[in-house]
C-alpha cells in the first residue's frame, strides 16, 4: 500500500504549561517526522493554547500522530485538516535599503502590486511585511532578490478550519461534571 | 518544634497549617496513603529526607543502592499491588538514575509517582552542581511531568501526580521540586484531584461497538482472544473468565497478561509472542475472529505484520484509543475499561462451545510437549534445564508464588513455565527488556505483599546489573527467594548468536564470580546447585525459608529457548528447534 504523502495542519488546543511544547515536538522527533512550520498561540478561549503544525505525511500517520498528541495529559484536542479543509496564510519581513525606494522606481510598483505594506521606512532601510500564501511570499522574495534584501524572515503558518472544533463546548462539559 | 503526630488520615488531609514544603511532600504522600517509599538521599532532597525522619514512624522510606533500584523496587511494588509505586531521588545523577525504571514503567503502564529534588530555582539553568533538565530528560518517557519552584504549588501538582498516574493507562510521572520550594513555609491543605479538564482517562464503552463485536463472536467459528495487561490493569480478571468460559473461546496471554487467568484453566492456550507457545501462535493465522484485549500487538507478539492474522476479523478492546490501528487495523474497535466493558460484552454473548477448534489447540500443544517442554521439564541429558527450576518451584509454592523475573532466556522459561493461580503474579519486564529489573522489583513486590511467596528468577547477566540492591534485601529483611540460573551467558543474545551469527559469542561469555559467597557476604543464606539430584531438595529449602534465601543453579551454558518466531518472520514460521 503506498499511500500518498500530503500537507497537513495540525491544530492543537491545549493547556498553557511549560514543557508542553517539548512534549509534542517530542512525539513528531521520536518517529522521525520532519516538522514543516509549527507556530504557538493563544486562542480564542482564555487560558487555552493553539499549536498550528505542518507536516507532509500520509493520512494513516496523521490519524495516529493525532492520536499521541491527544493522549498528552494537556493536550484539550487535537486535529488534523488538509489545505482545502483550512484557511491558511504565512507572513513574512523584508529589510530593505532605503536608497532603492528612490533609486529603482520598479520596486514601488512591486509594492503595490504584492499587496504588502510597508511598515517603516528610515534613512538607511525600510519594512516590508506581507501576509499571504506561500507562493505569492515566494514570488515577491524573487522580485526583490534582484535588488538586494537585507534581511528576509517567513513566519510559519497559521490557520483556521473551516468546520467548527468545539472546544468551549467540551471545556463546558467538563466543568459541568 | 512540630508536632509530628497526626491521627489519621483525614487530619492530614483537611488541617490548614503553616509548614515548609518537604513537610508538605511527606503528608501528601501520606495523604494519598503511601506507607512505603524507594529511594536515595543527596543534597536537593535532603529537606525531604529530614521530615520522612521525623515521620520515619508513620511512612517508610527504604533505602535503595542506587536509584536504579528505587525505581525498580516501586515498580515492583505497584506490580503487585495495583497501588501507585512512589520513588525519591535527588537532583542531577540521582534523577538521571532513576530514567531506566522511569521508561520501563512507561512502556509497561506502571503506575510510578517520582520525586526529585532540585536546585534553588535561582540557580536553574546555570550549571549549578548537581542541576540536570530532568523535566526536559523526562518528557518522553513520562505520562507527565513538572517542576514546582514554589512551595504552594507542592500540594497541586502531587494531587494531580497521583491521579494521573494511576488513572486511565496508568503510567509514571515526576515532579521535579526545587530546594527553595522545599524549605520555604506555606499553609498546607491538601485535597485529591479528582479530575484534570484536558484529561479524559476512560473513554466510554459504546453500546453500538459491543454488540457490533458480540455478533461477530456469536457467528464465529474460529474465535481466539489473546489479552494482555489491561485486564489486571482494570482488574477485569473475573469478566475475562466468564466471557472465555460463556462463549468457550481458547484464550491466549501476552507476557504482561499471564497470571490474569489460571494457567490451569482448560481454555488457557498459553503465551503468544516471540517465544510463546506453538499452538496460539501458529493458529493467530488461522483463527477467523481475533479478540484483542488490553494489549497492544507489540512486534515481539505480531511477528511480521504483513503476515499477522489477515484472515481474521479483529475486534481491540482497550482504554487508550491510541493503540487502535496503530500496529493492527482493527474491524471492531471497543474502548473504555476493559471491567465495564468486558461486563457489557458477557451480556451479549450467547453460550457456545468450539470444541474441534479447541482440539486444534490441544494438537499443536502435544507436538510442542514433545519437541520441547518434554525436554526442559523432564530433561534426560546430564546437564540441568531452566525449565526444570520452573517446575520444582511450581511444585514447592504450589502455583501461588509472584514470580519476578529478569530479561532474557530464563524469562522466557519463567513466563512460559511458571504455574500462576492467583493474579498479579507475574512481575517482569515486558516492553523495555530492562535487565536487572528483577532484583529491586521482587524487593518491592515482597513489600507490598508481604504475606505473598515471591520468588525472583534472575539469570547471570541481569543478577549483576543491580547486585548492589542484595544490601537492600540486608538492611530491610526483606524475605524474597532470588534465584539465578547460572549459565555463564548472555544467554538470549549468545542464542542469537548462535542462529544467526554463526555462533560468533561476541562479548556474551561471563567469568563469573562466587554468587554464594557474595549473597553470605550479605548475610543472605545461600546455596548452589550443580547437580539434578540437589534440586528438589535445594528448592524446598528455599521455599520454606522464612527469610530471603539466594539460590543459584548452574545450568546448562548453550540451550536454546523453543519455540521461537525469528525477528521480522510470520507467526506462522514459528520454530520448535
Amino acid at each position: 500500500m503506498n499511500e500518498d504523502i500530503k500537507t497537513f495542519t495540525i491544530s492543537i488546543y491545549t493547556e498553557n504549561n511549560i514543557g508542553l511544547l517539548n512534549r509534542i515536538s517530542a512525539i513528531f522527533q521520536r518517529r522521525h517526522i520532519n516538522i514543516e512550520s509549527l507556530t504557538t498561540s493563544r486562542s480564542e478561549i482564555d487560558g487555552v493554547n493553539r499549536f498550528v503544525i505542518v507536516v507532509n505525511m500520509t493520512e494513516t500517520n496523521a490519524i495516529k500522530i493525532v492520536k499521541q498528541i491527544e493522549k498528552q495529559v494537556e493536550t484539550i484536542r487535537a486535529y488534523y485538516h488538509t489545505d482545502e479543509e483550512t484557511i491558511f496564510t504565512e507572513s513574512c519581513m523584508f529589510k530593505i535599503k532605503s536608497d532603492l525606494l528612490f533609486d529603482e522606481p520598479q520596486i514601488q510598483n512591486i509594492i503595490k502590486e504584492s499587496d504588502s505594506n510597508i511598515v517603516t521606512v528610515n534613512k538607511e532601510f525600510f519594512v516590508l511585511e506581507k501576509s499571504g500564501r506561500r507562493h505569492e511570499i515566494e514570488s515577491l522574495r524573487r522580485d526583490l532578490n534582484v535588488f538586494g534584501i537585507m534581511q528576509f524572515v517567513r513566519s510559519g503558518r497559521i490557520a483556521v478550519t473551516k468546520d467548527e472544533m468545539k472546544i468551549t463546548e467540551l471545556l463546558s462539559a467538563f466543568d459541568n461534571q | 518544634m512540630k508536632t509530628q503526630t497526626i491521627n489519621n488520615k483525614q487530619e492530614v488531609a483537611e488541617k490548614t497549617q503553616r509548614i515548609t514544603g518537604s513537610e508538605a511532600i511527606v503528608r501528601s504522600l501520606m495523604a494519598e496513603g503511601v506507607d512505603v517509599l524507594y529511594g536515595y538521599p543527596g543534597g536537593a532532597i535532603m529537606p525531604v529526607y529530614d521530615e520522612l525522619y521525623k515521620f520515619q514512624d508513620q511512612i517508610h522510606h527504604v533505602l535503595t543502592r542506587h536509584e536504579q533500584g528505587a525505581a525498580h523496587a516501586a515498580q515492583g511494588y505497584a506490580r503487585i499491588s495495583g497501588k501507585v509505586g512512589v520513588a525519591m531521588a535527588t537532583s542531577g545523577p540521582g534523577a538521571t538514575n532513576l530514567i531506566t525504571g522511569i521508561a520501563d514503567a512507561q512502556i509497561d503502564s506502571t503506575p510510578l509517582v517520582c520525586i526529585t529534588g532540585q536546585v534553588f530555582s535561582h540557580l536553574l539553568g546555570s550549571d549549578a552542581f548537581q542541576e540536570t533538565d530532568i523535566v526536559g530528560i523526562s518528557t518522553p518517557v513520562t505520562k507527565w511531568n513538572c517542576q514546582v519552584t514554589k512551595a504552594e504549588d507542592i500540594p497541586v501538582a502531587l494531587a494531580k501526580a497521583f491521579y494521573i498516574a494511576k488513572s486511565g493507562r496508568p503510567g509514571p510521572v515526576l515532579v521535579d521540586i526545587t530546594k527553595d520550594a522545599q524549605v520555604s513555609e506555606f499553609d498546607f491543605k491538601y485535597e485529591k484531584c479528582t479530575g484534570v479538564r484536558s484529561y479524559k482517562p476512560v473513554p466510554k464503552t459504546s453500546q453500538e461497538s459491543i454488540d457490533v463485536a458480540a455478533e461477530l463472536i456469536n457467528n464465529a467459528k474460529k474465535p481466539m482472544i489473546v489479552w494482555g495487561q489491561g485486564v489486571i490493569l482494570g482488574q477485569a480478571e473475573q469478566e475475562l473468565k466468564a466471557i472465555i468460559e460463556k462463549a468457550g473461546i481458547p484464550a491466549a496471554w501476552t507476557i504482561l497478561g499471564a497470571s490474569a487467568l489460571p494457567t490451569s484453566h482448560p481454555l488457557n492456550i498459553g503465551m503468544v509472542g516471540m517465544h510463546g507457545n506453538y499452538a496460539p501462535n501458529r493458529l493467530t493465522n488461522e483463527c477467523d475472529v481475533l479478540i484483542a484485549i488490553g494489549m497492544r500487538f507489540d512486534d515481539r507478539v505480531t511477528g511480521d505484520l504483513n503476515t499477522y492474522a489477515k484472515q481474521a476479523k479483529v475486534i481491540h478492546f482497550d482504554i487508550d484509543p491510541a493503540e487502535i490501528d496503530k500496529n493492527v487495523k482493527t474491524d471492531v474497535a471497543v474502548l473504555g475499561d476493559s471491567k465495564e466493558s468486558l461486563g457489557m460484552l458477557e451480556q451479549a454473548l450467547n453460550k457456545n462451545s468450539h470444541e474441534s477448534w479447541l482440539q486444534e489447540f490441544k494438537d499443536l500443544y502435544a507436538i510442542e510437549y514433545d519437541k520441547v517442554i518434554k525436554n526442559d521439564l523432564s530433561p534426560t541429558k546430564e546437564g540441568l534445564t531452566m525449565g526444570e527450576v520452573l517446575k520444582q518451584i511450581n511444585i514447592e509454592s504450589e502455583g501461588n508464588a509472584a514470580i519476578v523475573s529478569d530479561v532474557g532466556q530464563h524469562q522466557m522459561i519463567a513466563c512460559r513455565y511458571a504455574d500462576f493461580n492467583i493474579t498479579k503474579s507475574n512481575i517482569t519486564s515486558g516492553g523495555l527488556g530492562t535487565m536487572g529489573f528483577a532484583l529491586p522489583a521482587a524487593i518491592g513486590a515482597k513489600m507490598a505483599a508481604p504475606e505473598r511467596e515471591v520468588v525472583a528468577i534472575i539469570g547471570d547477566g541481569g543478577y549483576q546489573m543491580n547486585i548492589q540492591e542484595l544490601g537492600t534485601i540486608f538492611q530491610q529483611k526483606t524475605a524474597v527467594k532470588i534465584v539465578v540460573l547460572n549459565n555463564e551467558f548472555l544467554g538470549m543474545v549468545r542464542q542469537w548468536q548462535q542462529l544467526f551469527f554463526d555462533k560468533r559469542y561476541a562479548s556474551t561469555e561471563m567469568t563469573n564470580p562466587n554468587f554464594v559467597a557474595i549473597a553470605e557476604g550479605y548475610y543472605i543464606k545461600a546455596r548452589k546447585v550443580v547437580k539434578r539430584e540437589e534440586l528438589a531438595e535445594a528448592v524446598k529449602e528455599m521455599i520454606q525459608s522464612k527469610e530471603s534465601y539466594f539460590l543459584e543453579v548452574c545450568v546448562e551454558k548453550e540451550d536454546n529457548v523453543f519455540p521461537m518466531i525469528p525477528s521480522g518472520a510470520s507467526v506462522s514460521d514459528v520454530r520448535l528447534s
